[in-house]
């Protein structure tokens, strides 16, 4: 088949969603495109949520820029669209004497960067606001404003705000081709193809080849694999605040975080691998972060482990975002390279992005905009009132589907509901944390699964996990030895 | 939002939340009422329609539901109202319970006791910290079961089983009975952790292969499961390199063990054990709040439903005899029996006895690894209470040793510890 728009987005991760919804205050027809099979199957579902301070990023950098320019622009976004964050802080931990010196400067880029309140702590003082640090620390910087984010949640609700603006989506395509045609661009995907004025290139780990097939040139992508634990809520408080290792000769280390649900992750690894699609967690990747982890937790214990994962960077080798109008292809912009601190920058990407699209194709804003409708609140956070008025107005909030992150048939049914609704079991997971709790989907997948199948229409045979050929069951019983090829 | 007293609030409809429902109205309880979260009674037995159950309690071979029905029977006689449908949001050291229903929505119950009777869960994959791909095709044995018994699924068609908890061998011979191969049964342990008569008539009967001291070491399969590597383990239950056998497989269920299922306990306040995780108890099965009870799975994993039934006509007779003030425990350390764990044995339940109690008390454990030709030793105040010889103890058999009242009464000591020693 054969799609056409005024502007077709490469990428639903959380900058392509950025992009979409910004475009999307403009009159202008928008299609975004991914090869998974929902919103953030990439990178975005798969990192450690953190909206970074910026005293990371080489000043003058786009990563540094970016950063601290999207970072601002969080807790109001957050709050508009009903996204879970909290500003918890985080602190840079020195293991070393010699590490001193890099929280100096590291302070120091920060200043540059424009980081308000960062601060050089005593051992003691870390150890005040954190006392499960490792007591051998030298000393660790503190940044304040550092937040905690649900990346793929807030790529849902820019997603859903742009979709109600009239931005359509369309997932499992795979694209096979891009090239400058007639007007625009032509692009090619596994069953269809795309004819648009402006393409935007969104794709992370997919985004240097597509820069490359646009222009000609050999930007070299590494991706980079990052893999987690992630421990249960019942591991909640033994950190408040990020916690960072130095960067140092023994390389870089791994962070100890809280995520904004209260949960507790470890990690990332740094692995170069070939596939940017293997996101296989290793038992040596496993064993690493445990080793690093304990320098910054002595007393780690991995009792409350829920899930182990990994995500993948897409890292570019000249080490810098690449944002902008595509050099030598007119109608071509592109944020590719997006890696850490991406999910800081996205919200100002996307403004940029969008701004410099409007420009070149003489956009009109859109006169009225549908708002967003602020999500209600999660049935597990609601006071005892709350609850009681939620089953009254929906009986479906009686029914508890997911009992570890208490998740009701209500809020189940909304998330397939929305306008880019789930359709499998993980983009309910991720919607609304059914499954994500200690038991991980053990008694709920199969309420979930009946719930989709009713609401999407479909028999149970044809739920998925995921994507396209991650169906859940293999058939009806007494079916099995007729249907087995090898029987 | 309205609030309501009842006497005793039982949470959870199981085999354990049944037997104490109907040992406490037997027992004179008129005001009390059973919280379930499924539509129907009967727990985990309705989806277990394997026979097996039954066997100390009636001499008979039972299926789940036939098992259930029996107590489902007994408690419809008794008039006891059980709501279904019903989930527990919260309950308070003050017996105050708050849940919610598609049909009566947030209500909140003022209890004067409450039996927590929740049951357990599985072990997850993530709980192992398996590395490999996170595939559709990998489900607990207890889900499985689910989707082959209730809802009549099959997860998959080639299917291998980590770990060798009970719910995994018997859904070994279900899959198979169903059509499916079964290529293997995979444990980590040097033994089985289920029990005997199910790797006889659930593996052995059906050639599945048992791997002990083997495990699961990577997951291949990108969108649905493909293979498993399997690798031998060394003693301290690394993975020994040069080992690996592959599995081309499309389902892997996992029945690594279960938990007792204590978020509610927690909130509560109930201090939990850290080797059973459920509630430290008193001969009573009274927790360490005042009012709050706890049996069967919650409490301890057991391996058998009969004893999950006797455990839990105890709690119901305790919780009724709390109510009536019938035996207010005694007050003062003094009259305490501390039971401790002794070399060979792991988590004893009661760990609290009161000397004066003037009744039967089961202690109930399991052996920490097996034992040929021991005894189980218990000690008192420097002398030996009781020893009970066996062939053979083994952490898949929990081991359950009855003490009288008098033999309570008789300890000369305030701790009474359990330990298993070979015989000389």
């Amino acid at each position: 088949m054969q799609f056409s728009s005024d502007i077709l987005i490469i990428g639903a991760g959380i900058t392509g969603c950025s992009v979409a919804r910004e475009l999307s205050r403009f009159q202008a027809d928008i299609l975004v495109i991914d090869r998974g099979s929902d919103i953030a199957e990439g990178a975005t579902k798969a990192n450690s949520g953190i909206v970074h301070a910026g005293f990371d990023a080489v000043p003058g950098s786009r990563k540094a820029y970016y950063n601290v320019a999207g970072a601002r622009l969080f807790p109001a976004l957050c709050e508009e669209l009903g996204v879970p964050y909290r500003q918890a802080g985080a602190l840079v931990i020195a293991l070393e004497e010699a590490d001193l010196s890099t929280l100096k400067e590291l302070l120091e880029r920060g200043r540059e960067n424009g980081v308000e309140g960062l601060r050089i702590l005593s051992r003691e003082e870390a150890l005040a606001l954190e006392p499960q640090l490792n007591p051998e620390i030298h000393g660790a910087l503190l940044a304040p404003t550092s937040g905690l984010v649900s990346p793929y949640e807030l790529a849902f609700a820019m997603a859903d705000d742009a979709a109600l603006n009239g931005v359509r989506f369309r997932f499992d395509e795979q694209v096979t081709g891009a090239e400058a045609a007639e007007g625009g661009f032509r692009v090619v995907t596994e069953g269809n193809e795309y004819r648009c004025r402006v393409l935007i290139n969104c794709a992370g780990a997919s985004s240097a080849e597509l820069h490359n097939q646009l222009t000609g040139d050999s930007l070299r992508m590494i991706h980079r694999r990052g893999q987690y634990y992630l421990l249960d809520r019942t591991a909640s408080g033994i950190f408040s605040r990020t916690v960072f290792q130095c960067p140092s000769r023994m390389g870089k280390g791994v962070l100890v975080s809280p995520t904004v649900h209260g949960n507790l992750l470890l990690g990332p690894t740094a692995e170069d691998i070939d596939d940017p699609l293997d996101t296989a967690t290793t038992q040596a990747g496993l064993d690493q972060i445990l080793e690093k982890a304990r320098k910054t937790w002595p007393a780690l214990s991995t009792r409350a482990n829920i899930t182990n994962f990994s995500g993948v960077r897409a890292h570019l080798e000249a080490d810098d975002f690449l944002i902008g109008p595509v050099a030598g292809c007119p109608g071509a912009f592109e944020a590719a390279g997006i890696e850490s601190p991406g999910l800081s920058s996205a919200p100002a990407v996307g403004k940029d992005l969008a701004a410099l699209v409007a420009e070149y194709l003489h956009l009109a804003p859109r006169e009225k905009r549908t708002p967003y409708p602020r999500p209600p609140r999660p049935f597990h956070e609601m006071t005892e009132e709350e609850r009681a008025e939620a089953c009254r107005k929906d009986p479906a909030y009686g029914t508890v589907i997911c009992r570890c992150e208490v998740v009701t048939e209500a809020e189940i049914r909304a998330a397939i509901r929305r306008p880019v609704g789930a359709r499998s079991i993980d983009g309910v997971k991720r919607r609304t944390r059914a499954g994500m709790g200690r038991c991980q989907g053990g008694f709920c997948m199969p309420r979930v699964a009946a719930i989709l199948a009713e609401e999407l229409g479909c028999g149970l045979n044809e739920i998925r996990k995921d994507g396209p050929g991650s169906l859940l069951l293999s058939g009806p019983i007494g079916e099995c030895e007729e249907r087995n090829p090898k029987a | 939002m309205t609030l309501s007293s009842v006497d005793l609030v039982i949470i959870g409809a199981g085999p354990a939340g049944l037997a104490a429902a109907i040992a406490a109205r037997e027992s004179g309880v008129e005001s009390l009422l059973v919280l379930e979260r499924e539509s129907e009674p009967g727990g985990i037995l309705r989806q277990c329609i394997h026979n097996g159950f039954g066997l100390h309690r009636f001499q008979e071979e039972l299926t789940g539901p036939e098992y259930a029905w029996r107590d489902i029977r007994r408690a419809r006689e008794l008039k006891i109202p059980i709501l279904c449908n019903t989930t527990v949001l919260s309950v308070s050291a003050d017996r105050k319970v708050t849940c919610v229903s598609r049909d009566h929505g947030f209500q909140t119950l003022q209890a004067r006791a409450v039996i927590l009777a929740m049951g357990c869960r599985e072990r997850p994959r993530g709980a192992l910290c398996t590395p490999g791909t996170r595939c559709a095709g990998i489900y607990s044995a207890g889900t499985a079961q689910r989707f082959v018994n209730l809802e009549g699924w099959m997860p998959g068609k080639r299917v291998v089983i980590l770990g060798s908890g009970d719910i995994g061998l018997i859904m070994a011979r279900r899959m198979k009975l169903q059509g499916a191969e079964v290529l293997a049964c995979v444990e980590i342990m040097p033994y089985s952790s289920g029990l005997n008569r199910n790797i006889v008539q659930c593996l052995n009967d059906y050639d599945i292969p048992l791997y002990l001291e083997h495990t699961v070491t990577d997951i291949h399969g990108r969108d649905r499961l493909e293979g498993v590597t399997v690798s031998r383990v060394d003693a301290s239950r690394r993975p020994v390199p040069g080992t690996e056998i592959r599995f081309d497989c499309d389902t892997l269920l996992l029945s690594c063990g279960l938990i007792p299922e204590n978020e509610l306990s927690t909130g509560a306040g109930v201090v939990l054990s850290p080797v059973t995780s459920g509630a430290v108890v008193s001969e009573s099965l009274e927790t360490s709040v005042p009012g709050i009870f706890a049996c069967g799975n919650v409490l301890h994993v057991h391996d058998l439903v009969d004893y999950v039934s006797e455990e839990s006509f105890t709690a119901g007779q305790a919780a009724a005899a709390y109510l009536q003030a019938f035996s207010a425990p005694a007050a003062g350390a003094e009259s305490l029996i501390q039971v401790a764990d002794g070399p060979g044995v792991r988590g004893t339940v009661p760990q609290v006895i009161h000397r004066s109690c003037g009744r039967e008390v089961h202690l109930m454990f399991r052996p920490s690894a097996v034992f040929r030709n021991s005894a189980v030793v218990l000690s008192c105040g420097g002398e030996t209470v009781l020893r009970k010889k066996a062939m053979i103890y083994t952490p898949g058999e929990m081991v359950s040793i009855p003490l009288t009242g008098d033999q309570i009464a008789a300890l000369k000591g305030d701790t009474l510890t359990l330990s298993i020693e070979r015989n000389a």
